[in-house]
Order: C-alpha cells, then structure tokens, then sequence
C-alpha cells in the first residue's frame, strides 16, 4: 500500500506540470489546444537526447524552451493564418511526432538507463534514495512552477493574458495586441506540458514515440478533478488544485489497476471517460431539473 | 481632431448579397465636439463607427485622426487614441476578472510601466474614480464584473475607455439595453466623463430628443451616406417633429427605389 502511495505521489507531481500547462492553455487562456500530446512528447525526446549526451540539467531547460517553441507554432497558425485553434493544435501535434523522430535520429526509443539523469545527481548530491529523488524532484518542479506561475499571472502580462482569454475583444480595445498574449500563453503551456515530459523521461530513463498520446485528456482530467476538489476560484488556486488533481488522479489510477477494476492497458479509456463525465455534468444536471418540471407539471 | 474622406465600403461585393455599407462619407469633427448620430435601422451607423475603429479595412477613402493617417492601422493600435462603447453590456468588459484588474488593464496603456498589475497608488486612483460614478461601485474591487448588473457594467466600459485619456470616444447605442432610469444615469454620466476629459466624442442613438439635447452637433445617416448635418443655431431651433421628418422622407426616398428596383 506504501509503495502504491509513493508511486502515486512520484507520478502525480510529475504529471502535475502537465496539468497546470493545460489549465493555463484550456482554463486561462480558454482555447482547445491539443498540441500537448506532441509537445510533451517533444520534452521527452528532447531531455533524454541530451541526458544520454550528458547534460541531464540541460535537456530539461531545452525541454521547456523546445515546448514554447511548439506553443508559439500553434499560436501563430492561430493569429496570423488564422486556423481554427483545434486545427491548429492537431496540426503542430502531428508534425512534432516527425520532429521527436528527427531528434533521435529516426529511433522510436531511446534509453538512458546508461546515462546519469538529474535524478540520480540529486540522489549522489543531497544523499538520497532513487525513491525520494523521484519524488521530491517533481515536487520541488511543481511546487516552484506553481508559486512562480501565480506570480506571474499578476503582473501586467499574465494579467493581459487571462484577460485574453477572456474577452479578446476588450484586451484589443484596450489597445493591447491580443494575438501576441495568446501566443504567449500557449507557449507557456506548452512549455510546462514540455518540461513534465522532460521529467517524465528522465525519471523513467527512456523515450518513446507514442508515450504522448493521451496527455490532453489526462491534464484536463487532472484539472477537472481538481476543481470538483478545490472549485474553481482564482489562478493560484487553479493552478494549485491541478497539481492536487494530478495526485488523485494518480492514486485513483493505481487504486483501480491494485484491485484489478480494468487492466492497464484501459487507462486512457478511464481518463476519456472522467473527462467526459465531469463535462457532461451540467447537461447531465439540467436534464434532472427538466425532468423534474415535466413529473410536477403532470401532476 | 477626426477627418474621414469619402470613406466607402461593400460588403460580399459582387454577390446577390453585396450591400453598400458606407457610400462615400465625409465627416470633420473639430477638437472637443461631442456629435449625436441618428438614422434608422440599417443606416450604416454602427458601420461608420467600425470603419473608424478599424474592425475592417475600406475599400476607398481614408481616416485622419488627429492629424495622422489611421487608415492602414489595425484595431488595437487605433483603440490607443479612440474609446469604444457597445450596446451589448458585456463586450466591454472581462466578466470574469475583477473590476479592479478589468481597470487595471484598460489603464495598462497609459499607466507607468510597472511588472504587477495593479498597484496601491493605481488602486487608490481607480477607488477615486469609481466614487464619482455614485454607483458604489468604489466598495467592490475585488468583485468579478460579470457579477454586475448592465447598467453597472456599462458606466465600468465608459470609466474603462475615459481612463486611457483617448482622443476619440465611440458610443454605439451604449445606453440601449438598459432601463429607462439606468440609461438615463448612464447617460448622465457619460457626459460628465466627456465634459471632464473634454473628449471629442461620436454617439449613436435611438433617441432623437436625447440627440438633439445633448452634444453640440448632430448627423444624421441613411443608406450609407451622410444626409443631415447641423449644429449651432440651425440645430437650437430644430425640433423632434422636424427631424421625424427627415428621417420619413429619407425612408419615402429608400421606398421610390426600392420599388424602381422592381420594376
Ligand atoms: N460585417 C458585416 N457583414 C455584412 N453586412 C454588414 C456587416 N456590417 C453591417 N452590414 C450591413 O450594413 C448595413 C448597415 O448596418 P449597420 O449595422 O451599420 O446599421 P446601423 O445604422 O447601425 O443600424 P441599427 O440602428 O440597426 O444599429 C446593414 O444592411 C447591415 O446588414
Ligand atoms: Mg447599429
């Protein structure tokens, strides 16, 4: 049971940097963006790229730039093209697979099991096991990302983009140049889906093609199960409840597969499906309300 | 202060559905002048204003505003110098941020630069502000503006734009959706706004005695085109019945060819 809580634990940070860069893309910014499955893989692809070459440090602050790099494609097929912004993300998403494959050199896996990941400096550094590596590292990343991020959404640029977000055409009246803050906040986003991917990869020493598919639905669902959580409040408060979203979900996952509920390999079913369940429920709530009318008129 | 030059356009050209928006308007405001727009439905007023905020590019003719050519600026860079109100309550504003953060970034290009949005100095500025609208609206910063009513909205889009100091302010039938007494508060207020940043001033509406009463000048529009234009002395002994006038013969005149076009 202990070994299911710290596993839970280990992934749900790491996936929680996922989760805030899709509340930053769905939630702040309020764009559909799918561009995450390609650009975590792309984290992936990068971090261990550059981990295998010895710079584990490095290959997840190329990660995190190679991710905004990702965000801004998608942003200015957006603005400028003016593509319709869930084109727009299927597309950056799908020409990423060819650039993930570029990167490591047409392989669809790389290990790093024989390089030295920031896990394991951390572990020779501050004297830890392979186990608290694994989950303070995270922490500390999402912990961080979450406090700097909340900062960051109060001050005239965050502001100009949630307010983006928003009301796009009271940031353009305001003379404020809407397309820029939207580019921005989807490479912002990205840049965190990236930088988890980067986590994610190092901590697991290896990189696979088809390890992104599903990111979108799993940070939604982490978000979303965080707002059932904590409501849906202001930005710190969101962007702290996906980070408790992301454990829940994790621990709800390992639960589930523990008391054999499905096998794993029905994992991204479950997430569509909570995704879909927590989406339906408003529907699913003035639909009773209607009922209800129609059983009281009748009498 | 604003110079538009036979400023045309067409929508859908070259289709069954091509409609002359604008045919060829020529307007000058002089610094300072607060102009009534009237017409009836269709008119092309609230293209007119469009064209002056740059929703869309013109077929021909051109925009000055104080002395530049804004012709060829996109929407944003106009909204620098010119101040936008709509009829529907919520475009002006974020309804899901607070009023003082809504504030804050319709100040953002004016203000001092600064990295947080909102500072105390700016707070104590915006609470000042919102005390002269007597809405009591100074209490509730932190409130989220989608919380307000329509009429406490629309003073807040009308704050909003005045904040900025602009050169020019549209207003697009801004008191429209609201009650009688709200729109006449509403009303009031935006001609203390005008009045205290002596700000050159368009507004459009349905309301021909309000038209005639408040400003200094008065147009009025049909199909496209200018066809009245009257201020000073002209305009005091204009009547509500005399204009009613213009606007039935500018619809008898709309009639006429209507029916040529049947023929
Ligand atoms: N974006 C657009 N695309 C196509 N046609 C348009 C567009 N904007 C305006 N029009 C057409 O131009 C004409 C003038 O419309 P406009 O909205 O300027 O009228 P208005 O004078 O503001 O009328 P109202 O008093 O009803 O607001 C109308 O026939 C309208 O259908
Ligand atoms: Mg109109």
């Amino acid at each position: 049971m202990g070994v299911l809580l710290l596993r839970s634990l280990q992934e749900g940070f790491a996936y929680a940097v996922l989760a805030m860069g899709v509340y930053i893309t769905f939630r702040i910014l309020n764009t559909p963006d799918l561009t995450a499955d390609g650009s975590f893989c792309l984290g992936m692809a990068v971090s261990v790229t550059v981990t295998v070459a010895g710079h584990p440090l490095l290959g997840l602050l190329l990660a995190v730039v190679a991710g905004a790099a990702a965000g801004l494609v998608t942003g200015l097929l957006q603005t400028k093209v003016g593509i319709h912004p869930i084109l727009a993300g299927i597309l950056t998403m799908t020409g990423l697979y060819s650039v993930n494959l570029f990167l490591t050199g047409g392989k669809s896996n790389v290990s790093a099991a024989l390089a030295e990941t920031l896990f394991q400096q951390w572990e020779e550094a501050l004297g830890l096991t392979a186990n608290q590596s694994k989950t303070l590292l995270p922490l500390f990343a999402c912990a961080a990302l979450g406090t700097v991020l909340s900062v960051y959404f109060k001050t005239r640029q965050g502001l100009a983009i949630r307010a983006t977000g928003d009301n796009e055409d009271m940031v353009r009246s305001s003379s404020v140049n809407a397309d820029v803050y939207k580019c921005l906040g989807l490479a912002l986003g990205n840049a965190c889906v990236a930088l988890s991917g980067g986590l994610v990869g190092q901590s697991l020493s290896f990189f696979d093609a088809g390890y992104g598919s599903g990111m979108v639905v799993i940070g939604l669902a982490s978000v979303i199960i965080g707002e059932t959580i904590a409501g849906r409040r202001s930005v710190t408060a969101g962007l702290f409840s996906a980070i408790l979203g992301s454990v829940v979900y994790r621990m709800f996952i390992a639960l589930a597969l523990k008391v054999e509920l499905f096998p794993s390999y029905g994992l991204k079913l479950v997430s569509a499906l909570i995704v879909a369940l927590a989406l339906s429920l408003p529907a699913l709530k003035q639909w009773l309300g209607l009922r209800k009318i129609k059983r009281r008129e009748r009498d | 202060m604003l110079t538009l030059e036979k400023v045309k356009k067409t929508f859908y050209p070259g289709t069954p559905n091509e409609k002359r928006a604008l045919n060829g308007v020529s307007l000058h405001l002089e610094p300072g002048e607060f102009v009534t727009v009237i017409g009836s439905n269709g008119a092309g007023k609230s293209t007119l204003f469009n064209a002056i905020g740059g929703s869309f590019w013109l077929d021909s003719g051109s925009i000055h505003l104080d002395g530049k050519n804004i012709t060829a600026w996109k929407d944003y860079r106009r909204a620098f110098d010119i101040g936008r109100v709509f009829q529907d309550t919520l475009k002006g504003t974020a309804p899901h941020m607070t009023l003082e953060e809504n504030l804050a970034l319709a100040y953002t290009r004016k203000a001092k630069k600064s990295l947080f949005a909102v500072s105390r100095r700016d707070r104590e500025y915006f609470r000042s502000l919102l005390r002269q609208l007597d809405l009591g609206l100074e209490d509730r910063l932190k409130a989220q503006v989608g919380q307000l009513s329509g009429g406490q909205r629309q003073a807040v889009s009308l704050l909003m734009c005045t904040i900025a100091e602009p050169k020019l302010l549209l207003l697009d039938e801004h008191t429209a959706a609201l009650d009688p007494a709200t729109a006449e508060k509403v009303l009031r207020i935006t001609v203390d706004l005008v009045a205290a940043g002596h700000i050159t001033t368009m507004m459009i509406t349905h309301d021909i005695q309000a038209a005639l009463s408040i400003g200094s000048r008065t147009i009025m529009m049909d199909d496209g085109q200018i066809i009245l234009d009257i201020s000073g002395k002209e305009r005091e002994e204009m009547t509500v019945e005399g204009l009613l006038a213009c606007y039935s013969e500018a619809s008898k005149k709309k009639l006429a060819n209507d029916r040529m076009l049947l023929r």
